[in-house]
This record gives C-alpha cells, sequence and structure tokens, in this order.
C-alpha cells in the first residue's frame, strides 16, 4: 500500500495562492474609483465582446480580474441570485454586502476544497441612493466597494480599489490623484493614468468603462463607449 | 444561497426555468376553483382586469388601459394598472385574473432583464413576443381553472424601425396585428372605436384621442371596464413606445385629453332629441 507524501497545510495553502495569483497577475488590472454621482470602473481591456465588468442589478455591478471563464461564471450566479432575491422578497432587498459575502464563501470553498483555485478577483459594488430616497437607511447612503480575493477574502474598500496583479503599484499611483467628489472625467482622467503608469498612454479603445450612476434612475449601470471615453478623457 | 449549475444542468439565461428550478412556482389548482357542496358547484369569483388597447402610430405604439378592477358583479378597485413596461423598447398591457395576471408580467419584465444581463444583449422584438406566448401557453392549465390571462405585447422593433404590435389567445397563440389590438371584456367595443378611427400615420395626440375615446366607449358599454374618475383623480393609464422607449402619458395631460373629449361629447348632444324622463341641460347652459 502506498502512502501519500505528508505535507503540511501551509504549504498547501501557500501553494494553492501562489498558483492563483500568478493566474491573476498574468491578466491586465482594473480601477474602480468613487466620483460625485456614484462608481466609476475602469478596466485595461483591448476585447470588445468579452467583458470584465458588468450589470449584476439595479444598483450593483460586477467586475472582474484574471481567468475570465471563472470570474464570468460567478457572474451569472451574481445575477441569478440578485434576480431570483428580489422576484421572492423585494427589489430594495438586494444588496451588494450579502452577494459579497456569498461570492466569499463560494471562493473559499473551492480554495480550501478544490483541487485548483479559481484564478479569479472579484469586485462587487453597489452606488448609494439619492439622500432623500435613502432616508436615514446607512447601507443605502453610502457608496460600497466589495474587493474579493481567489480565497475568498473580503475587502470592505472606502474611495476606490484595483484588482489585478499590479494592484500595489497602481492603487499607489490612485492614492496620489484621488480626492473626494470627483467629476466624472476628472475620476476617469486618475484611474485611467493609474492603469497606464508612467511609461504608457491608454487609449480609449484599450479600455472598458462603465458607471453606476446615481442619478440615472432605476438601473444605474451604464457603459460608456470609446466616443464618451475619449471625450472624457479630453 | 448562490445558484450554481454543473456546465449540462444550466438553465442558460432563462429567468422562469430557474424560479421553477428554485421551486417559486405557484402550483397549478387541479379543479375549478369555487365553492359548493353535494355536487353544486359555486365558482369563486376572482378578481378580473378588463380592457387594454393598443394602436399602432407614426413614431411607435401607443398603449391603453383602464382602472377598474371587478369580482363577479362588484367593483373590486379602482386604480388597478394594466400598462407595463416589458423592458425599454416595449411594453405589456394584461386583462383577465388579476391575480396571475401581476405575476405574469413580473416574471416576463424580470425574464427579459434577466436574458440581458446574462447575456449581454437584450432579446429582439419578436424573442420577446415569443417568450410572452410561452408564457401564456404555460399558463393553461390554470386558464382552464378559470383564471385565465390574455395579455398584448407592443413595442418599438429597433431592428425594423417602427411600432409592432401581438395579441395572444389563452393557449399562447401569437397572432402579430397590423394596426391595433385589443383585449378584455370591452374589448369588443374598443376595437371598434380603433377601427373606425384607425388612418395610416396617425401622430401622437390623435392617437391618444383615439385610444381614450375607445376606452371611454368602452366603459359606456361594459360595466366591468371604468371610465376617467374625476372625482379621485383616477384616469385610465396611457403609454407611448418610441425609439427613445416607453414613456408614460402624464396624468394631467391624460385629464385635459379626456375634458376635452367629453366636452366634445357634450356638444354633439345638443341638438339631439332627449328622451323625456332625461334633464334638459340646454335650457340649463345656453
Amino acid at each position: 500500500m502506498s502512502m501519500p507524501f505528508y505535507v503540511a497545510p501551509e504549504q498547501v495553502m501557500k501553494d494553492r495562492a501562489d498558483y492563483a495569483r500568478k493566474g491573476i497577475a498574468r491578466g491586465r488590472s482594473l480601477a474602480a474609483v468613487l466620483y460625485d454621482d456614484g462608481v466609476l470602473i475602469c478596466a485595461e481591456n483591448p476585447s470588445t465582446t468579452l467583458r470584465k465588468v458588468s450589470e449584476i442589478y439595479d444598483r450593483i455591478a460586477f467586475a472582474g480580474v484574471g481567468r475570465y471563464s471563472e470570474f464570468d461564471q460567478l457572474r451569472i450566479a451574481g445575477v441569478r441570485h440578485a434576480d431570483l432575491k428580489g422576484y421572492s422578497f423585494s427589489r430594495e432587498d438586494v444588496d451588494a454586502r450579502s452577494l459579497a459575502n456569498q461570492y466569499a464563501q463560494i471562493l473559499n470553498q473551492v480554495f480550501t476544497h478544490e483541487i485548483k483555485p479559481l484564478e479569479v478577483e472579484i469586485l462587487v459594488a453597489e452606488v448609494a441612493e439619492d439622500p432623500e430616497i435613502a432616508g436615514g437607511d446607512h447601507r443605502r447612503s453610502t457608496d460600497q466597494l466589495f474587493h474579493i480575493l481567489y480565497d475568498g477574502t473580503v475587502m470592505d474598500e472606502k474611495n476606490f480599489t484595483v484588482l489585478g496583479g499590479e494592484a500595489d503599484a497602481i492603487a499607489g499611483r490612485l492614492e496620489d490623484s484621488f480626492a473626494e467628489g470627483l467629476s466624472l472625467a476628472e475620476a476617469l482622467q486618475a484611474a485611467v493614468k493609474a492603469l497606464a503608469g508612467p511609461d504608457r498612454e491608454l487609449k480609449a479603445d484599450e479600455l472598458e468603462v462603465a458607471i453606476l450612476a446615481r442619478s440615472s434612475g432605476r438601473r444605474a449601470f451604464e457603459r460608456l463607449d470609446d466616443e464618451r471615453v475619449t471625450e472624457l478623457l479630453g | 444561497m448562490i445558484p450554481l449549475f454543473k456546465p449540462g444542468d444550466d438553465p442558460g439565461p432563462d429567468f422562469a426555468e430557474l424560479v421553477r428550478r428554485a421551486g417559486l412556482r405557484p402550483s397549478v389548482p387541479e379543479r375549478p376553483i369555487g365553492g359548493g357542496s353535494e355536487g353544486r358547484y359555486e365558482p369563486l369569483t376572482i378578481t378580473h382586469g378588463t380592457t387594454v388597447v393598443a394602436i399602432r402610430y407614426t413614431e411607435g405604439v401607443i398603449m391603453a388601459g383602464d382602472r377598474r378592477a371587478t369580482s363577479g358583479n362588484w367593483i373590486s378597485h379602482r386604480a388597478m394598472e394594466k400598462v407595463f413596461p416589458a423592458d425599454k423598447h416595449s411594453g405589456v398591457a394584461i386583462a383577465g385574473a388579476a391575480g396571475p395576471a401581476m405575476e405574469m408580467v413580473k416574471l416576463f419584465q424580470l425574464q427579459l432583464e434577466h436574458y440581458e444581463k446574462v447575456e449581454g444583449s437584450a432579446l429582439s422584438l419578436e424573442g420577446k413576443a415569443n417568450q410572452l406566448g410561452q408564457m401564456v401557453r404555460q399558463h393553461l392549465p390554470a386558464a382552464m381553472q378559470g383564471m385565465a390571462v390574455v395579455p398584448l405585447f407592443a413595442g418599438y422593433d429597433l431592428r425594423r424601425r417602427g411600432g409592432r404590435l401581438f395579441q395572444y389567445d389563452v393557449t399562447g397563440g401569437r397572432y402579430e396585428e397590423s394596426n391595433f389590438a385589443s383585449t378584455g371584456s370591452g374589448s369588443m367595443h374598443a376595437s371598434t372605436v380603433v377601427k373606425l378611427g384607425f388612418r395610416e400615420s396617425l401622430d401622437r395626440a390623435e392617437t391618444l384621442d383615439l385610444a381614450l375615446s375607445a376606452l371611454w366607449q368602452a366603459a359606456d358599454e361594459d360595466s366591468a371596464t371604468g371610465g376617467p374618475d374625476p372625482v379621485r383623480g383616477i384616469y385610465p393609464v396611457l403609454a407611448t413606445i418610441t425609439d427613445t422607449g416607453f414613456q408614460r402619458v402624464d396624468e394631467l395631460e391624460i385629464a385635459d385629453r379626456f375634458q376635452t373629449y367629453v366636452d366634445e361629447l357634450v356638444e354633439r348632444e345638443r341638438d339631439i332629441p332627449r328622451l323625456p324622463e332625461t334633464a334638459d341641460l340646454q335650457g340649463d347652459r345656453s
């Protein structure tokens, strides 16, 4: 009878984490920045059909980096979760925090139990309602960014967040240019500059940009086309 | 919990199927719903919605519906809405058993939005019309037990650039109409009015007036159809669907148009000999 080699749990986890991180680092990064009317999500993505950023529900957006097929499965599962919840309860009861926790459960489950961890990092963003509608409800009156890692770690981010291989460097650059109450154009310029770094320049056709705008009615999610992005970049 | 499926078992962009898998579909009654004893069947009066109309015009389609819901001889609700946006460029109007009809609309709206989000692009207008046909078809067992729902579907076809409208029967039969459609208890009267008033290239104002005269005449002949109620400020719902999307007509505009229409009717009656038992308003007015 052959005995499996003993591998320390620390080593197993470390190997898996390295594997996931390597997979994620191969793809390009993505930044989400709060601006005066909601949340801006900007990804470096030369494809015009395979999306990294998409709509989950009325005020909730999803973004993912890493292996496309894996985060797209998570995206669809999120849409299903949100639509079913809204159907059986009410549209008001669908929120980003609960969805982020569900995602974290799945990622954690796969990370610890499956052969291969998911090579993804995802973002669940929710735009706050107009203060007049939200009333005193704290959850509904603040913009939220939940950054979830390949192992199910959830981070509740303030102001901005960066997903992907070079996240730290990009976040460092964003830190310098971010201020509260940026306009959409300013927020986009800051995000693009941070994603590009000092030696490159990113054009509209290399970017995928979407916003969750407080003022656009029930469905806050909106994609910005190349023309609009070029105009905003000035 | 987040629903996860194996690749071969995935419901795809079909929300109704997802709802079924989640065990959320209501069961269908096995017998006609009603009471009674000793072999005597007494039908249960369920709430019904009544008259809705759709008319094509130059910019797209107009949908209109009265606000009355009835249970047998009772008026059970005075402000029920029967015209809804299905998505940005289409609308759905309902007649029949109110409960299942509202449920069907809710599921249909979600079906379209769910498809759009999962697939990343909206269904074609034809695809939406077929979807609704399938829903009506699936509702047939409940319709057989006295809960029939007969919707109208209309929208602006972005590919063909123009308004299109569809009528259904309880079996899910889908019939595209070229100019106008109507369903519900007052539909016979409403569609006659529209038929007589319809011509090619009506503009928005003319079509709105035609739709509200159709509802007025239906309410005049059919007790289950409600007319405008200026006392409570309840007016029929009218909506336009054009290339810019579904837009409800402002209530004040509807109230104004009804007032103009009523003034016209009064004017028309002025010279007609009156029945002996009615008040002679002409004397008071002149």
